[in-house]
């Protein structure tokens, strides 16, 4: 009885893993990295984590929000409070109006102000709209996308990495898929064509650190300070809860032998 | 459970005790961890970091005139900046003398005699008292006046009468330069 | 069981009055329990454990969360980026959902294998199902509260269901959303009920208990408790086995809190809602997965009843179904321990609906569709059909006299 029904369990996961396989579009498996975040003890690289803020701060925030983080949480990173002060004062912040109540200053601009380190870090464009002219798509805000991908920091090093000048075989057989000139392929991106040419070559910014500027280099530490303001809490979540495990360890074995010692006389 | 009453009479005194002691020290160490479980629900009714963030403002006081006081806000409270004249310094100091609740200096209450910073909340009950605007009663020493209770402060936000039992409080603050205070 | 007298005046005054201390003592050394319970029946107080914890961190997280479409999803990212220890109280109100149905499918699944249902504690069970329900009604709209794309999607889909139903239908998809669409009024009015129903959930959970003290338990031999021998007090012995069990769990809790946080749920919900566009694969919370595969399953027309409205009709069912379940078993063996082929059949059901989970996260194409309906079809036979046949023709092994003896017998082997 028992043989038959596992059997039967088995040959129905086959079939419906058979299904799976029949019913995708072709992805490689995502490249793995080693980060320093991962495991038990994982924490974040400080280092690495500059060195990637330097990359969106020279790359990618020409197109990608990160309006989640504010400037003040660069601390984290280790730089000081007058070095966030210096760092938010290269933007500017759009203000609804002037002191008076008008919506535009004597030479028809907007008034505006320097950011501040409370502020949240400013947007390259006012809006959506402004956003997608500008890009041809809307290039997605950055705050959460180490989370909000199946794959999360795996996935952003692979997509960094995933772009091909050639379309492989496996996907220009695929039923359907048609090329597309306009934009980049890339094979770990869902659908193939994204709007965001090929970013991560070698010397993309000169590090602070003299860390040797590597495409491979630029990507993890980019996709590192991108995990980092998905989950700042991270170093201090995992920390806190070696400290929790711990003392329930104690407590529970506590609480076991006071159970056997409560129990010891009755038969159960 | 007729059970159960004879084998606890059948331990001996060793077993017995022993246990005690475990439960004491299991109860001991359980409430540290309700203790400690406490806390971040505690803490995280604090000020935020968003909030602590903003926990100072900027004032550019070259605006203000002599003898004109504005008012700003700090920390969600009104804070008072009074842009004090020759008269009013006069009197705050000639005032150090004279009997008061709240003995204080005007000197210790300043740091440039012409600027006075108060947070604009009477020491009674919480009121914000009159005396910012031009029209507005000043009470009796010139200072402000809180129509909830009516107590009086002087040049110096000094409390002279009335039931208010501290002088108006004097928030943190520096001269950034000679236009911009920073308050906080 | 009698008061005890109290021999402190001031407790013995307060009780004279309000006679909490001999409900203390009623509910804990005066009450009596199988001495012979394993630890299956941890689960329980594991529960209601649970429920606290997603009570109390729910209403931290309220202090700092906005009920609007415009802010809701930023003020979640503010509790988990600046509200001092925001982050672990939103975690574990989040993983909580996720314990709050492992433990309590358990606790069912336990009560299953040993006939807890039955006589005298139907009652008992109905509570629980009624308990399960609220739980389903209060872990959706506590989903949809981020805003994130998930939130709104689900939200979408599951409403929607009640558009199956003849003419009443669309008057209540749009009277559930206070409009004509999922917007913020439903938000609004989802935070409201998932602020309420947890204190229903109370209530309802405090009926259950007061059904179990009246009852009291079953145990693994399913035999009742005739004699003073067959029990022990609850206190100590069954505190002290639940705070053992606590701590267990606990451990087993936190650590996806503090090293998986995002294990039970989907990505997509870090994205803010966006009526404009639906992520590619819509998929509820696991929890949900067995009764979604059902509700999909039923791609036909059953006579008269369109398909749409049969999936959802299917659905319910399901869980309604177990409401009756003391009446469709009608086997006076409780435990499976002493129903030799019934207890295979509840092991096929076990994975009947872990293979319907399973097929709830797949795309209702192909052949999940048939293996779809090939699992609800015997999900409805086994209590339907089998259950009731067993009944009849099962023939059981001999049950012992009582608890005690049993367990003396099970020591002298030992």
């Amino acid at each position: 009885m028992r043989k038959l029904f596992i059997a039967a369990v088995a040959a129905l996961t086959l079939s419906a893993s058979a299904a799976q396989a029949a019913g995708g579009a072709y992805v490689p498996e995502l490249k793995d990295v080693n980060w320093s975040f991962e495991g038990f003890f994982g924490q974040y690289d400080q280092k690495q984590l500059r060195r990637g803020f330097q990359i969106y701060n020279e790359v990618c925030s020409a197109c990608h929000s990160l309006r989640l983080v504010a400037y003040r949480n660069l601390s984290a990173l280790g730089f000081t409070e007058d070095e966030i002060k210096e760092i938010a004062a290269e933007k500017s912040i759009r203000l609804p109006h002037g002191d008076a109540g008008a919506l535009l200053n004597d030479d028809g601009e907007f008034f505006t102000r320097e950011a501040k380190p409370s502020d949240k870090f400013v947007s390259p464009f006012p809006n959506d709209a402004a956003a997608i002219d500008a890009n041809g798509a809307l290039p997605p805000d950055l705050s959460l996308v180490a989370k909000s991908r199946l794959g999360g920091p795996e996935y952003l090093y692979s997509f960094l990495m995933g772009y091909m000048d050639e379309v492989p075989e496996e996907v220009a057989h695929q039923k359907g898929f048609i090329l597309n000139e306009d934009k980049s392929f890339n094979i770990y991106f869902p659908g193939y064509y994204t709007s965001m040419p090929p970013q991560m070559m070698d010397e993309l910014v000169e590090y602070e650190d003299g860390t040797e500027a590597t495409a491979v280099q630029h990507a993890e530490d980019i996709v590192a300070f991108l995990n980092w303001a998905a989950e700042p809490e991270l170093d201090e979540r995992k920390s806190l809860g070696l400290k929790v495990m711990l003392f329930l360890l104690v407590l529970t074995a506590m609480l076991y032998a006071l159970k056997r010692k409560i129990w010891a006389d009755v038969k159960h | 459970m007729a059970d159960t009453a004879t084998n606890v009479e059948n331990k001996t005194e060793d077993g017995e005790s022993r246990r005690d002691f475990l439960l004491l020290a299991t109860s001991a160490v359980g409430a540290a961890g309700v203790a400690g479980a406490i806390w971040p629900f505690v803490d995280s009714m604090n000020p935020a970091a968003d909030v602590l963030a903003l926990s100072t403002t900027e004032v550019d006081i070259s605006q203000i005139e002599e003898g004109q006081s504005v008012t700003v806000v700090w920390r969600g409270k009104p804070v008072f900046v009074r842009h004090r004249n020759a008269e009013e310094i006069e009197q705050a100091a000639k005032d150090d003398s004279a009997s008061m609740v709240d003995v204080q200096k005007d000197a210790d209450r300043v740091q440039k005699p012409e600027w006075l910073i108060l947070i604009g909340v009477c020491t009674h009950l919480g009121c914000v008292p009159l005396g910012q605007k031009p029209g507005d009663p000043r009470g009796d020493f010139g200072g402000w006046f809180c129509p909830c209770h009516g107590s009086h402060y002087d040049t110096s936000g000094r409390i002279r009468k009335g039931p208010a039992p501290l002088n108006l409080a004097v928030p943190p603050y520096e001269f950034l330069d000679d236009e911009h205070v920073k308050i906080g | 069981m009698s008061s005890p007298e109290w021999n402190n005046p001031v407790v013995k005054w307060v009780d004279d009055r309000l006679p909490v201390f001999s409900l203390m003592h009623h509910s804990t050394a005066g009450y009596p329990t199988p001495r012979n319970l394993s630890y299956w029946w941890n689960f329980g107080s594991l529960a209601l454990t649970v429920l606290i914890v997603m009570v109390v961190t729910g209403i931290f997280l309220v202090m700092s969360y906005t009920p609007h479409v415009d802010m809701a999803f930023d003020s979640v990212e503010r509790i988990m980026r600046d509200v001092n220890y925001g982050w672990l109280i939103r975690y574990i109100h989040m993983n909580g959902a996720s314990m709050f149905f492992i433990v309590v499918y358990i606790h069912i699944f336990r009560g299953l294998y040993y006939g807890s249902y039955k006589g005298p504690r139907e009652i008992l069970w109905i509570l629980g199902v009624v308990i399960l329900l609220l739980m389903m009604g209060t872990a959706f709209m506590g989903y949809v509260l981020p805003w994130g794309q998930m939130s709104l999607w689900g939200a979408t889909v599951i409403t929607n269901l009640f558009s199956a139903f003849p003419i009443v239908g669309d008057f209540i998809v749009t009277l559930l959303w206070g409009g004509f669409s999922v917007d913020n009024p439903t938000l609004n009015r989802f935070f409201s009920l998932h602020y309420l129903l947890p204190f229903v959930l109370f209530a309802v959970v405090g009926l259950h208990l007061w059904a179990l003290h009246a009852v009291k338990s079953n145990n693994p031999l399913g035999v009742e408790m005739k004699q003073p021998e067959d029990s022990i007090p609850f206190h100590p012995y069954f505190t002290i086995k639940d705070l053992f069990g606590m701590g267990l769990f606990f451990m087993f809790f936190l650590f996806f809190v503090f090293w998986a946080p995002n294990f039970f749920g989907e990505p997509d919900n870090y994205i803010p809602a966006n009526p404009m566009v639906t992520p590619p694969h819509i998929v509820p919370e696991w929890y949900f997965l067995p009764f979604y595969a059902i509700l999909r399953a039923i791609t036909f027309d059953i006579f008269i009843i369109p398909a749409k409205l049969g999936g959802v009709l299917a659905m319910f069912a399901s869980i309604i179904l177990l409401m009756v379940l003391p009446w469709l078993d009608r086997s006076k063996v409780k435990s499976c321990k002493f129903r030799p082929v019934y207890k295979w059949f509840f092991w096929i059901l076990f994975l009947d609906c872990i293979f319907l989970g399973y097929l709830g996260k797949k795309p209702a194409e192909g052949s999940y569709i048939i293996m779809a309906q090939l699992a609800t079809l015997y999900y409805f036979a086994h209590f339907l059909v089998i259950l009731p046949l067993m009944s009849k023709i099962e023939k059981v092994v001999d049950l012992p006299e009582s608890i005690s003896a049993a367990v003396l017998k099970k020591s002298e082997d030992a």
